[in-house]
């Protein structure tokens, strides 16, 4: 017998390709994004129409070859407004991705490093804010706050810092008993080194991938603030505010709701499957 | 001759790596007759666990026998369905693994744990069962067993837990017993307890052992045949007997080299490690494996793969020129110039002194008044099961943990408690190596950046006097310089371990603290490792802090000695004296602990596997009486005395030191007896 069958395997069988795990979900993840990156840059010259041109012969019309997606109730083309109404979502919610890890790892950095009372404090508060839903308390803070781009990224990004925070100090509790950590105290070296050189290019890992996940949920929260009417405000496209100011419509011209509503839906799931590739790349 | 229990007939093993086949075990054919204990020993990475897991047919996902059989009891295991091997598993083949805590289930009773084995494979009511288990406790030693069966594994020491473990193993009454490091993870007080029982139940069962170690000494204890296992082969096989009074392969006479003998002296000889490491298992040339490390290979050993050849009755080689195998000790050369920094050193002032340092966590007493000097250029071991607070001492001394009462000095001059708190001199002056090479270096960093931070930070220097440094310092630890730019990922165990060293050398210290450096590492690099820490002091006259288990290495280093229990120094004083009569009771039990080749152990005075008392109940009066099998009265009550024996020589004890010494010597005489088994002429 040449090869022995071990708990019901074959025998040596060699793959010409082998990728390396989680490279496939990613890669069809980034490319499903960067579809959508590409179509709201390009989208002043790719789209067939201007995404606020009014055209009251043809309201309300179904998809056909003239208007891909359909027209709203005031005419303007479907296809042109969603084709526009990514550019929003994809400027807000990196930003505010951005935002959230720049203030989470901080935060995560610090509490893992100093523990004790200030990781006491810092932690209930960060729990007491995260007792909230997300949405509610996004809307409460644009309320005082006002509409507008800035403040929607300052908010998503201010309401993700607690949870990427926690992510980062789980995985910096772990580095900080380490042994190289010891030996940069006794060089005595400062606590800000030893917090930005030492131990946040080993929690970098957890870091990157909690941030992709937050990316998804970025698009999802900030299409959702479009929809609630704190977000960009009306006439310029968005996948949020189309849903939202057609949502009356959803029986008569159902594809008014139905194609902003895919864009978002799109986005969310590619961004959810690179974070998985991801993960599955950064931690095997 | 009768029938082999366990035959493993040309086995190759191979992981599946990415694109790869790489084989771990490679042509392994071996025999393990009824009742017989047979010993498998190699460095890690040489595929001996590889190859027990096979045994069970217990292979990682991705492992895959590609030749060979394993035949048990004359049946192929790997042609054997599911539930024919879950029965042999269970009934026939027991195994025992490094880790009982792990091998327990933490919610459930240890005596309903051994009955569940009594009810599962030997059928029995759960009456018949209970009375069996508590029987079987009984047998692997445990006191009390009707008390201990009614605790849960997290209430039992790592000691008793193991026996447990082996209870449960035994239960099943196998034919054979697998035990895979069964000691490696307990302290030696313990270790030797557990030694002492296989060798009990050997005469007892009729169960056959493969013993798998990493440890000649303890196989030599447990085993009557020794097969020795480089990168995946069998390369040497023989009786006990024959292999260590005369090894047949320079590895295996190597190895032998890099163990210092309880009682050899830094000043006798130097260890012998082995140069280079074990050869990438994806890419062997055609000749021998070990030719690249051997020191009496020839043309032939490069081209020409050797087979498996006699070397003796019952001996095997796998060396063309197994005739000409060095004896073990011939190799060693002795040691340069002896370095006597004992001398004056009365009259230097001490580098560091500690004052009645004490540390509590909460209310647990881990350091208790702890004095002690370190002369300038002096190396200092203190040994002490784990828990005996040494890893305390060092963090308190080296500024990681500040004491809770007393002060520590360097040159007579209090320091901080806390290292941030030092004078930037005295940070430098006092520099640590610690235990872990997977946790010592930061993995993101290159050596040169891990090397150049400390250059800049404790000797002060930048730019180009900073790399030259570096480079220097990773000269000084014999690392090739094309190394810098290396992440530690890339960097075997031994080699880290070297870069730690380098990295606390970098400001020219007073003081290095080595918490246990060569605990994780393989013996033939613990040898160049301790070489190399021996090499640097000569050159620079810093003074070691030597921490560790291992009291032969402790010894082969050392000028002198403390030994530490519970919290306290019980016994101090000069290299030599320390391990002579009269020591305190606890030395005198750690002593018996140490697995030695070629002797017979001594007749032990006492078993150490009571669990000490913790640090939160420490025992009023000697906190050792508990333990102790000499204990009277005084010592349940009050702390007893510093006893002087001359030279510098203390011990803490209330019994004295005469009565001490005469009943250690007897103690000692009767392992002097005519020892059967000796490894080959030592110098």
């Amino acid at each position: 017998m040449a090869e022995t069958l071990i708990d019901g395997r074959r025998g040596p069988r060699r793959r010409r390709f082998a990728p390396a795990r989680g490279t496939i979900p990613l890669a069809i993840g980034l490319a499903m994004v960067l579809v959508w990156v590409a179509t709201a840059i390009g989208a002043p010259w790719l789209a067939p129409y201007p995404p606020a041109e009014i055209d009251f012969l043809a309201i309300s019309q179904p998809p056909s070859a003239l208007h891909w997606f359909g027209t709203d109730q005031l005419g303007r083309d479907m296809a042109s407004r969603v084709m526009h109404g990514g550019t929003y979502v994809l400027t807000i919610a990196p930003a505010a991705t951005l935002l959230g890890l720049v203030l989470g790892a901080a935060i995560g950095l610090v509490t893992a490093w100093f523990g004790s009372w200030v990781d006491e404090v810092v932690m209930r508060v960060l729990d007491a804010v995260m007792a909230f839903p997300i949405v509610i308390l996004a809307m409460l803070a644009l309320t005082f706050l006002g509409a507008g781009t800035g403040n929607v990224i300052l908010v998503i990004g201010l309401v993700f810092a607690p949870l990427i925070a926690r992510t980062v100090r789980a995985a910096a509790l772990v580095e900080a008993r380490k042994e190289y950590i010891q030996a940069a105290q006794l060089r005595g070296e400062g606590s800000l080194y030893i917090m930005a050189v030492e131990l946040l290019p080993n929690v970098r890992g957890p870091l990157i991938v909690e941030g992709t996940v937050r990316l998804g949920y970025a698009v999802f929260t900030s299409a959702t603030l479009g929809f609630l009417g704190l977000g960009v405000q009306p006439p310029t496209p968005d996948w949020g505010l189309m849903v939202s100011e057609n949502q009356a419509l959803l029986t008569t011209a159902p594809w008014t709701v139905l194609f902003p509503a895919l864009g978002i839906a799109w986005v969310v799931v590619a961004i959810g499957l690179a974070a998985d590739g991801l993960k599955e790349y950064l931690e095997p | 001759m009768t029938a082999p229990l366990l035959e493993l007939d040309n086995v190759t093993i191979s992981y599946q790596r990415r694109r790869d086949l790489v084989d771990a075990v490679r042509n392994v054919s071996l025999v393990v007759q009824p009742g017989e204990a047979y010993g498998l020993v190699g460095e890690s990475g040489c595929g001996k666990s590889t190859l027990a897991m096979a045994v069970l047919r217990y292979l990682p996902r991705n492992g895959l026998l590609t030749s060979g059989h394993v035949l048990f009891e004359g049946r192929d295991l790997f042609t054997m369905t599911a539930p024919e091997l879950r029965r042999i598993r269970g009934d026939r083949i027991a195994m025992v693994y490094q880790n009982p805590g792990s091998a327990l289930n933490p919610t459930i009773r240890v005596g309903a744990q051994v009955a569940e084995v009594y009810r599962h494979h030997r059928g029995l009511a759960h009456r018949a069962a209970t009375e069996a288990a508590l029987d079987m406790l009984r047998k692997v030693r445990i006191s009390e067993p009707d008390r201990v069966a009614a605790l849960y594994p997290y209430q039992l020491s790592g000691g008793m837990q193991q026996r447990v473990v082996i209870a449960m193993a035994l239960a099943s009454d196998p034919a054979l017993l697998v035990l895979d490091e069964p000691t490696t993870a307990l302290d030696a007080t313990v270790q030797a307890d557990i030694l002492d029982l296989f060798q009990d139940l050997r005469g007892e069962l009729k169960a056959s052992i493969l013993f798998i170690s990493h440890n000649l000494a303890v196989v030599q204890q447990v085993c009557d045949r020794i097969g020795v296992m480089y990168a995946g082969e069998l390369i040497e096989q023989g009786t006990i007997r024959e292999v260590f009074q005369r090894p047949r392969h320079p590895y295996t006479a190597a190895l032998f080299d890099c163990i210092p003998d309880f009682g050899v002296r830094k000043k006798d000889r130097r260890l012998a490690g082995i140069a280079g490491g074990v050869p990438d298992l994806a890419d062997l040339g055609t000749g021998c494996l070990y030719e690249p490390r051997c020191l009496i290979s020839r043309t032939v050993c490069r081209v020409d793969h050797p087979e498996l050849m006699r070397a003796g009755t019952r001996h095997l080689s796998r060396c063309f020129f197994h005739m000409e195998t060095p004896l073990p000790g011939s190799a060693a050369p002795l040691a340069g110039v002896a370095q006597s920094p004992e001398n004056g050193r009365s009259d230097r002032l001490p580098l560091l002194s500690l004052n009645k340092v004490g540390r509590r966590f909460g209310k647990a007493h881990i350091l208790d008044e702890i004095d002690l000097e370190i002369a300038p250029g002096e190396t200092f071991g203190l040994v002490g099961e784990s828990g005996s607070g040494k890893s305390t001492l060092a963090k308190v001394i080296a500024g990681l943990v500040p004491p809770s009462t007393g002060t520590v000095a360097l040159n007579n001059e209090r320091v901080a408690g806390t290292a941030s708190r030092r004078t930037r001199r005295q940070r430098r002056d006092v520099q640590m190596v610690f235990q872990t090479p997977d946790a010592t270096l930061n993995p993101k960093k290159r050596l040169a950046s891990i090397l150049g931070r400390a250059v800049r930070v404790l000797a002060g220097l930048t730019g180009r006097r900073k790399r030259d440094r570096s480079s220097a310092l990773l000269a000084d630890v014999q690392l090739p310089p094309k190394m810098m730019t290396a992440t530690p990922d890339r960097l075997s165990g031994g080699q880290r371990q070297r870069v730690a060293i380098a990295r606390a050398f970098a400001g020219d210290p007073k003081l290095v603290i080595l918490d246990e450096p060569t605990s994780a590492l393989d013996v033939s690099v613990q040898a160049s490792i301790l070489n190399l820490l021996l090499d640097l002091q000569r050159e620079s006259e810093v003074a070691y802090l030597f921490i560790s288990h291992d009291l032969a290495v402790v010894r082969y280093l050392s000028d002198r000695i403390g030994v530490m229990y519970l919290g306290e120094i019980v016994e101090i004083g000069p290299a030599e004296r320390v391990f002579r009569p009269p020591f305190h009771p606890y030395t005198q039990s750690l002593i018996a602990a140490v697995p030695r080749l070629g002797t017979e152990k001594p007749a032990r005075p006492v078993s150490l596997d009571v669990a000490p008392s913790g640090p939160a109940d420490r025992p009023s009066g000697c906190p050792f009486h508990t333990r102790c099998p000499r204990a009277y009265d005084p010592c349940r009550t009050e702390a007893p005395p510093w006893r002087d024996a001359g030279e510098g020589y203390m011990i803490r004890c209330w019994i004295a030191l005469d009565a001490l010494e005469a009943s250690q010597t007897a103690a000692l005489r009767t392992r002097r007896k005519p020892d059967p088994v000796r490894v080959g002429p030592r110098p």
